[in-house]
């Protein structure tokens, strides 16, 4: 592995050994001093064309668990161009001695060309509508801390399917480890053809509430276009929204998740985001864990012999 | 590959080791056992069995990865990052590291800092059940199952049943391992 660029072609046994990693680094993270040595010397940068506020402060704050040391790119609200300007803005980063490069851009695709361009590792902290690796690595570990292994559990996501990076790289993850994943949403918000993933389709949260282990509910992205492409927000949380009533139809051991931000009222109800099965602020903390295994793999010296 | 420990004698200088510990620490209410994976590991586990025969209580062993406080992470090859588990709060004990090799001194090094990084233990010391020479830093075991001088091409291999399935250390002559 010389990038993480997408969840799609990773292996069942590679990724296995990126959570076993992550597991010890959530160990790390619970110690009175909660730093390792082990990238000392290494610099690593974020380069966030876009609003972040969770991805960017974990990576940072995993970078530094490891010792390593951070810089950070923004441009801010200036319109930078693409194409020759991200060539010569990652090259310039480059210049000043970074070891590896997190990138986030709304052009889907924009980190695999940082890759081409480069000769550091590049981790793709989400491309447009199109791959978000690290949060399906922190969301396998979130399920697999509380169900042992994803083997044979039926996850539902929920919500904006067509927009969410979030989604796509999740049911790449979730599949390779052995669960079911349904696609639950309006016919508006799911992508035009998911036979070509190896998932299936449900247009009724209702019909699936009772059989799922796990409901990942998205973020309705209004800045993607979400409201409009639905009648009203009500109407969402009404049909998909993950309600008091929806919550008390799941298994008793079936667990809730979102990526953050949450919409509360919206895909989500106030209490149900507060229950002790809605794993959110969990999946925060491993994200931290999880973004620390990414980096050690891609700075920690060779790869598996 | 040249056999120079066969279970047996795993066993006996696992058995003198536990009682080296209890002797040269006045009992074992003060220590800590903890095991560098991977084979530290079982190691640590049968010398806290015995120790536990001993002291008539239930002694566990720890684990301590070494694995992220290595000083050569640039150059060989990655292993796996194994679990760290203290089964007590270290601070003013004595924590015995348990290994199966000593060579360099650059794992133990590692484990020096990474139980610094856990607490502050009152002392720290290493059993080991081979020591093969060839230390490139000032460190010593405290406690040694058996010295094999070796030629630096050479390998050593302890095995533990729990993990190869076969009790025993072995020599080999090097060239491709």
């Amino acid at each position: 592995m010389n990038h993480l660029l997408s969840t799609e072609h990773l292996d069942r046994s590679t990724l296995e050994e990126l959570l076993d990693e992550a597991e010890g680094f959530a160990e790390v993270l619970t110690r009175p001093i909660p730093k390792v040595p082990a990238l000392r010397g290494k610099t690593v940068a974020t380069m966030f064309f876009e609003p972040s506020t969770r991805t960017r402060l974990s990576f940072e704050k995993a970078a530094k668990a490891l010792s390593a040391d951070t810089v950070s790119f923004s441009p801010g609200t200036s319109a930078i161009s693409k194409g020759e300007s991200l060539k010569d803005t990652a090259l310039t980063i480059r210049a000043m001695g970074v070891d590896l490069i997190v990138v986030r851009h709304t052009a889907t695709g924009a980190p695999w060309r940082l890759a081409e361009w480069l000769d550091i590792p590049i981790v793709n902290g989400g491309d447009g509508a199109h791959q978000h690796p690290t949060q399906a690595l922190l969301d396998c570990l979130t399920i697999r801390q509380r169900f042992g292994s994803l083997d044979g559990l039926k996850i539902a996501i929920v919500g904006d399917i067509k927009h969410s990076r979030v989604a796509r790289s999740d049911i790449f993850a979730m599949t390779t480890l052995g669960a079911e994943v349904i696609l639950v949403g309006p016919p508006t918000l799911l992508p035009l053809d998911p036979e070509a993933w190896p998932v299936s389709v449900s247009h009724d949260l209702d019909s699936v509430i009772e059989e799922v282990d796990v409901v990942y509910l998205l973020r309705v992205q209004t800045e993607r276009g979400g409201a409009s492409v639905f009648p009203s927000l009500a109407e969402y949380a009404t049909r998909f929204g993950m309600t008091p009533e929806r919550f008390s139809r799941l298994k008793p051991e079936a667990v809730v998740m979102h990526p953050g931000p949450m919409n509360r009222g919206v895909e989500i109800s106030y209490d149900v985001a507060d229950d002790e099965r809605a794993l959110i602020l969990e999946q925060v903390t491993n994200g931290v864990a999880a973004r620390m295994a990414v980096l050690f793999r891609l700075l920690g010296g060779e790869h598996d012999a | 590959m040249r056999q120079v420990m066969s279970t047996e004698d795993l066993r006996r200088v696992t058995t003198r080791i536990a009682h080296e510990i209890v002797e040269r620490n006045e009992g074992t209410n003060e220590v800590v056992i903890v095991g560098i994976p991977t084979r530290g590991r079982p190691f640590a586990d049968r010398i806290a069995r015995v120790l536990s025969d001993i002291e008539g209580r239930e002694i566990t062993a720890g684990s301590l990865d070494i694995g992220m406080y290595r000083d050569d992470l640039d150059t060989r090859p990655r292993t796996r990052i194994g679990p760290t588990e203290i089964p007590e709060n270290i601070d003013g004990k004595t924590v015995v590291i348990a290994d199966d090799v000593l060579f360099t001194g650059r794992t133990i090094r590692a484990a020096l800092d990474a139980l610094a990084d856990l607490g502050r233990p009152g002392a720290v010391q290493l059993a080991v059940v081979v020591d093969r020479g060839h230390r490139q830093l000032p460190i010593r075991a405290d406690f040694v199952g058996k010295n094999i001088p070796t030629a630096a091409s050479e390998r050593i291999l302890v095995r533990f049943e729990e993990i190869d399935g076969e009790d025993g250390v072995w020599v080999d002559q090097g060239g491709d391992g």
